[in-house]
């Protein structure tokens, strides 16, 4: 059973189209993540779900249910918000029992609910008081106690941890994980962090301009990317893109880095990865998008097929993260970074070899920006 | 302490007295006038025609004051302002809270409901501010008449209702403004209507803009003349307007401490709404400006 289901939804703000066409489609206990930079309509639509702003076409179905002209309260939906907007006057147990409370729920399964959320985010000895003398993180969890005090068929978070400063973000992202673990339900998550995209979704939506670029799982959008800005907006520090020349034929291929200063450098594409539309791109110009963990030291011992092509440069800065060690290198007509292990001993201006991964490396139309191989 | 870094040099010094005289002087030179009448009202009149207007009163008497409440002629009539006094009472309460409940649910409709059009409507409503009230007294009479309620306090209450609601209707705007929407949304998605909305989430918090409607709206209406003289009945008239006819009845010696007994008591109520409530104005009016 689908627990929401989008189709076809467009939202005009007068003449500019904010969603164009989105359609969607979760499972009942699916964790779906909208992800994407500022104005790409990814809070829009979260209102268009929540009912809080009407669609200008398309339909909204919740647990089969056309909600698309419903008032939000009859949705059957709850929403985390990122200012976690809290009813100021009221302390911390009228807060989770006010929609309770509008529900015409009796007192005493109204206390139960209460006890039941404050038990599961432990904040029983907060409940009597008022937001204002909660700390952030404590606000934080009263707010998702509101909205799971109601239970409904799917939970709305609008960048639920933006406030919160780094540490504490990184708490509750693992909390919202084992709270949605324990407790299946389905969950609607809005974020522009890639991290909090990558970590906690079943399947992420990358969106951008009003469509959604790209749906799948995490996996699929790390490493199987569909076009140019996927592969640069997810991952940090994020993909290398290298102008090249495609080579050679089906079985044969080969892209080719021009250096201003050195001769080319030559990699083979693994036939593995070979697609037929390169065909039409020999002698042309592709991108070639390699993540800072497709290069590695010399040494290190690659996946079993690929044996890595190996290239030398001139190491330009030397950024030690503390679990590993960051490199911008020159390549191309450009810098790359590369990421390699924290015993890496080199300085800014030594030649390094490093071994290039091309079994995991990605290739796109220069033009449309489109994924190739 | 100022919090500010200065060297404590004579010149500084001296500086600093110069600017404490000058705020000094300046403050005596405003609360003169109500020394003046103060003292005033408690002289019995042969030491107001024998002495100084600033010298104090040797035998002090509340006479005057019991005149002015109760026997002083307001024109024909010669039973002090006391019954124009609560008249004003009359009028104020019922307009100061219709203002201001009407008020706040403009507020909380202009920002928290949008609607198409609702910047320009509050743009209009604005206007209203700045109306001076002379242009209206002819068009209000008339339409006053039209309703049926000339010369009468419900007419006068439903003028200073009018007046008022583009003042409160500013105050609660501007208030509500600065509380985060997703409040709103978040009761919208809890289930709860307009109505309850308002109720429940935004008045508990509304405490400093409605005191500052309050007072704002209790001194504009208190201290009306011009409406009160142009729409009342004698009966009805406020205590601005039988402390005008008090001061210009000219029948024998002239009473001046009567009347500046009588400008007293016109001018306690809104003084005493100031002193108990003026924290709140001043904290009120600045709500919102600051993060905090």
């Amino acid at each position: 059973m689908s627990a929401l289901e989008i189709h076809e939804v467009r939202k005009d703000f007068g003449n500019e189209r904010v969603l164009k066409d989105v359609s969607l489609a979760i499972e009942s206990g699916e964790f779906l993540i909208l992800v994407g930079p500022s104005g790409c309509g990814k809070s829009t639509l979260m209102n268009a779900i929540a009912g809080l702003e009407p669609v200008t076409d398309g339909q909204i179905l919740i647990a089969d249910r056309d909600v698309t002209w419903l008032t939000p309260a009859e949705r059957d939906i709850a929403m985390v918000f990122q200012s976690y907007a809290l009813y100021p006057s009221m302390t911390v147990r009228q807060n989770i029992c006010f929609g309770l409370e509008m529900r015409k729920v009796p007192k005493d399964e109204r206390d139960a609910a209460v006890e039941r959320v404050a038990d599961l985010l432990q904040i029983t000895a907060l409940l009597d008081r008022k937001p204002s003398q909660l700390s952030g993180g404590q606000r934080q969890r009263v707010a998702m106690g509101r909205a799971l005090a109601r239970e409904p068929a799917v939970y709305l978070f609008d960048e639920p941890l933006s406030n919160l400063d780094a540490k504490l973000r990184v708490d509750m992202r693992t909390e919202i994980k084992k709270l949605h673990q324990r407790l299946g339900t389905t969950i609607v998550y809005v974020t522009h962090d890639q991290i909090e995209a990558m970590t906690l979704a079943d399947r992420i939506a990358v969106m951008r301009d009003g469509h959604i670029l790209q749906l799948g799982t995490p996996d699929e959008v790390y490493n199987d990317p569909v076009d140019i800005f996927v592969a640069g907006f997810m991952g940090s520090p994020s993909m290398n893109f290298i102008t090249t020349t495609l080579e050679g034929q089906a079985g044969d291929y080969l892209v080719r880095i021009e250096t201003s200063n050195e001769e080319a450098l030559v990699l083979p594409w693994p036939a593995s990865r070979e697609t037929p539309a390169m065909a039409g791109q020999v002698g042309r110009s592709v991108i070639l998008g390699l993540r800072p963990e497709h290069f590695s030291e010399e040494d290190v011992r690659l996946s079993e097929q690929a044996e890595g092509t190996l290239l030398e440069a001139q190491v330009s800065v030397v950024e030690p993260t503390g679990a590993d060690i960051l490199l911008r290198l020159p390549l191309g007509e450009g810098e790359v970074t590369a990421r390699v292990g924290p015993k890496c001993e080199v300085t800014p201006g030594e030649r390094l070899s490093l071994r290039v991964d091309m079994g995991r490396a990605v290739l796109f139309d220069a033009e449309s920006q489109q994924r190739l191989a | 302490m100022d919090n500010v870094i200065r060297r404590r040099t004579p010149g500084a010094r001296v500086a600093r007295l110069a600017l404490y005289a000058v705020l000094l002087l300046a403050a005596l030179f405003y609360l003169l006038p109500l020394a003046v009448m103060l003292i005033t009202s408690v002289k019995p009149l042969d030491e107001i025609s024998a002495g100084s207007l600033l010298a104090l009163p040797q035998s002090p008497t509340l006479a005057p004051w019991a005149k002015a409440w109760g026997e002083a002629c307001t024109g024909m009539r010669c039973e002090g302002v006391g019954g124009y006094f609560w008249n004003s009472f009359a009028i104020v309460i019922p307009a100061v809270l219709i203002s201001t409940v009407v008020g706040a649910l403009n507020g909380y409709a202009l920002t928290k409901w949008r609607f198409k059009g609702s910047e320009l409507l509050f743009a209009l409503m604005l206007f209203g501010c700045f109306i001076p009230f002379q242009v209206v007294l002819l068009p209000m009479a008339q339409t006053l008449g039209w309703l049926g309620l000339s010369s009468s306090r419900a007419g006068l209450i439903l003028v200073h209702v009018i007046f008022g609601i583009a003042f409160t209707t500013l105050f609660f705007r501007n208030f509500y403004v600065a509380i985060p929407t997703e409040l709103v949304s978040a009761a919208k998605l809890d289930g709860a209507g307009f109505f309850r909305i308002f109720w429940r989430i935004l008045l508990p918090v509304s405490a400093p803009i409605i005191v500052v409607s309050v007072i704002w709206q209790f001194t504009q209406i208190w201290n009306d003349f011009l409406f009160g003289v142009a729409f009342s009945a004698h009966d009805t008239q406020p205590v601005t307007v039988a402390l005008n006819n008090l001061v210009n009845t000219s029948t024998g010696v002239r009473e001046y401490n009567v009347d500046m007994a009588a400008a007293m008591i016109a001018a306690l109520p809104t003084l005493v709404v100031y002193v108990l409530a003026g924290k709140y104005f001043v904290r009120g009016l600045t709500a919102g400006s600051v993060k905090g």
